[in-house]
């Protein structure tokens, strides 16, 4: 059972829990994600980690409420446990002295790209951060991730904060701005890190993408999460969840993404409020 | 004294089972057991042979004459305590384990046709035991060694090193990734084959005894082997079988086709078939074809049949003669109306718009020369393609050996095949203090050769720990 410290909706849908998880804070770093199953008949669901206190052993994730599972997570207040947390999964996003490294957030990985911004600065790299939201109601951080990088942008599809228009703008905005990455690194919904892997490709240069796959296990022994790299099967929870977006097969994952779709609803629709 | 000729009774008896009509549609255990009656009638054909053969056929070495006598003699609390003593799972053993290759087919019936049914007999002193009221007597637990001894797996080779070293004094610890203890015997095993209610008493069992359990731990992790020598006297690693295969054709990335793991643990584990009061779905699929020919195939195929699917195949490239599963597993599928598309090769599967699967490819084959396995190669025969429609199909091959262990241990010998290389007769490790046993050594294979890999570790442990 792990002690929920902490939690807060930082925007609409969108929320932060901290709980007491010494033994898995001791361990994790940037890119890791956790398995999380709020209740002992809940889903096990895959998260990216957006933050950590090794000293005090805490641990933060941010999630957007999507389905029943989340939604359960997000009804958790401070003092509840989450009755299972397993950690930390996958291999670390890789952080090395590369140059100028352009990183970019989108929903719930606005959070977990800080602790990957922090690192890249740690190893003396320029770090370019990027982050995008339909509008500006629906970015936050932008005060700490700005602090911990060289250069900041924001891009709202409402033109609400910073530039105007989708993810897409990244591309002309670092040419405007003359800047040329050794490496790109994204966060974020699927569709958002599918659009950075396609419309920086002119760039040539490794983009780093952090994949949400369907998980059960997170441990590599279900394979439901297999996904298609440079034509070859690879496991996202023991294999990434970092790969290089330029050669993942983008529309076997957002099919395969698909599968419980009506399953998901379901479960929404029929929440106990008398529709069932 | 005159010596009055044993008459040989040379009738096996039969378990009661649900019927195939009614069963299909259930995920109850599809065998009620042996009514006091028949365990009695059934033990009495026990030859008490001086010389028990049986016994050597035993991975875990228990006295086999000796509990059935109990039972002949209507002693069944005894019987119980003769089996506990070298097995500490004997309601999945009596269940699960293939007698018909170990113990029965050296019984010296079996010349006759019928072996005592030595599996049955475990099976009906184990559930004999659960029905009754009150705690069951706790063995002898030897004074404290002080000796700490951590166990990665709660599968059932990590249980047994549990079961047997906490009876020596020694202070145990069990990590499991899973939420829930049992291993393969929690996520893999069918209800209807292993009903959970048994493996979650034989768990109880354990901690009852004093053994701690760990869940959500992920060793090499969490914590790595080498963080946990620190702590530990010793370390047994059970980690069991991993990763999946898949045969390598096109369309394996396709919607509706899954991992025997997946498909069984969405099942077992996160109890899919209580969808929604169960938050983790599985599909009724209406044609289902399961590929291989294990008992785990055999597992998967039943379970499609009873989530309500129309068709059920199994698709196995050699001849029946050749499938790896136990026989009464593959009877009991063959009663249930899955259909075996034997000779057949799968080559490639074929998908819709929306990226489901809606067709598989196959080619029939013949048996040509035996292979290095001794077994008759699978070779195709000419134009004899055909296409098999279905809505899903579950990959049921095997497993290589997780590799987070391995990945994180750097200096732990492991084989070109990815399992950790032990020495046979004591299942070391080439890491000092580090044992392992059951499918991470040997690949995948049964829930008794686990058992019969943790006893041979728990033994050497014990000995160098009290050396």
């Amino acid at each position: 059972m792990f002690e929920v410290l902490k939690k807060e909706m930082i925007v609409p849908n969108m929320h932060m829990i901290t709980v007491l998880a010494e033994e898995i804070a001791e361990k994790i770093e940037p890119g890791h994600f956790i398995i999380v199953r709020s209740h002992s008949d809940s889903e096990r669901i895959p998260l990216s980690v957006s933050g950590w206190d090794r000293k005090r052993g805490e641990l933060s994730f941010i999630f957007m409420e999507v389905g029943a599972s989340t939604g359960r997570l997000a009804r958790m207040r401070v003092g509840d446990k989450i009755n299972n947390i397993a950690g930390p999964l996958g291999r670390k996003t890789e952080i090395e002295e590369y140059g100028t490294v352009v990183c970019i957030g989108g929903c719930f990985g606005i959070g977990s790209i800080l602790p990957v911004v922090k690192g890249l600065k740690k190893k003396n790299n320029k770090v370019v951060t990027i982050i995008e939201a339909r509008s500006k109601n629906l970015l936050y951080w932008e005060d700490e991730l700005a602090r911990n990088s060289d250069k900041f942008f924001s891009i709202t599809r409402d033109g609400s904060f910073g530039y105007k228009g989708h993810i897409s703008r990244a591309g002309e905005l670092l040419k405007e701005k003359g800047i040329v990455p050794d490496r790109i690194i994204a966060n974020g919904c699927t569709f958002m890190i599918y659009k950075v892997s396609k419309d920086l490709a002119f760039f040539n240069v490794p983009t780093i993408v952090s994949l949400n796959t369907i998980m059960i296990d997170g441990t590599g022994m279900c394979g439901v999460c297999r996904v298609t790299v440079d034509g070859n099967m690879k496991f996202a929870c023991v294999d990434g969840p970092d790969f290089d977006g330029r050669f993942v097969d983008w529309e076997e994952l957002s099919k395969r993404r698909k599968q419980y779709i009506d399953e998901e609803a379901f479960l929404v629709h029929n929440s106990g409020c008398g529709g069932r | 004294m005159e010596k009055k000729k044993k008459i040989i009774d040379l009738e096996r008896r039969d378990m009661p089972k649900q019927s195939p009509e009614i069963r299909r549609s259930n995920f109850i255990e599809v065998a009620f057991g042996y009514s006091e009656e028949l365990a009695v009638a059934e033990a009495k054909r026990c030859l008490q042979c001086k010389k028990p053969f049986c016994m050597d056929g035993c991975p875990v070495e228990i006295s086999i004459p000796a509990f059935i006598k109990s039972i002949a003699d209507r002693n069944f609390e005894e019987s119980i305590k003769i089996l506990k003593n070298k097995n500490c799972l004997p309601a999945v053993c009596g269940r699960v384990c293939p007698q018909e290759e170990q113990c029965e087919i050296r019984c010296v019936l079996e010349k006759k046709g019928a072996p005592v049914a030595i599996g049955r007999l475990e099976r009906f002193a184990a559930d004999w035991e659960a029905r009754q009221s009150g705690e069951s007597e706790l063995p002898e637990i030897k004074p404290s060694t002080g000796k700490r001894v951590g166990i990665i797996g709660s599968g059932p080779a990590g249980v047994t090193v549990a079961g047997d070293l906490i009876l020596e004094g020694h202070e145990i610890t069990i990590y499991e990734a899973l939420h829930e203890a049992g291993g393969v015997l929690t996520y893999g095993i069918p209800e209807f084959r292993l009903p959970k209610a048994i493996v979650r008493r034989e768990i109880e069992y354990l901690k009852k005894l004093g053994v701690q359990i760990k869940l959500d731990y992920i060793v090499g992790k969490t914590k790595t082997i080498d963080e946990l020598l620190k702590e530990y006297d010793a370390l047994f690693v059970g980690s069991g079988a991993g990763l999946p295969w898949f045969l390598n054709i096109p369309g394996e990335n396709l919607n509706g086709v899954y991992s025997a793991n997946e498909y069984l643990t969405r099942m077992n584990l996160m109890k899919g078939f209580d969808f929604p009061d169960s938050t983790t779905p599985i599909k009724k699929h209406d044609r289902v074809a399961v590929f291989g020919g294990g008992n785990v195939a055999m597992d998967c195929a039943r379970t499609a049949a009873r989530l309500g699917a129309d068709e059920v195949y199994i698709v196995y490239r050699r001849s029946r003669n050749e499938l790896p599963a136990r026989l009464e597993e593959v009877e009991n599928a063959e009663e249930e109306g899955i259909i075996f598309k034997l000779l057949t090769l799968p080559v490639k599967l074929n998908g819709n718009d929306d990226g489901w699967i809606k067709e598989i490819e196959c080619l029939q084959m013949r048996l040509g020369e035996p292979d290095e396995s001794g077994r008759r190669r699978p070779v195709p025969i000419e134009g004899s393609e055909f296409v098999l429609p279905v809505d899903a199909c579950i990959v049921a091959i095997g497993n290589s050996p997780n590799p987070i262990i391995a990945e994180t241990t750097p200096d732990l010998k492991i084989s070109k095949r990815g399992t950790i290389e032990v020495e046979e007769e004591t299942g070391k490790t080439s890491k000092d203090r580090v044992w392992a046993g059951g499918d991470i050594v040997t690949g995948a294979a049964t829930v008794i050769l686990a058992m019969g890999a943790g006893r041979v570790a728990a033994r050497s442990i014990h000995e160098v720990l009290s050396g």
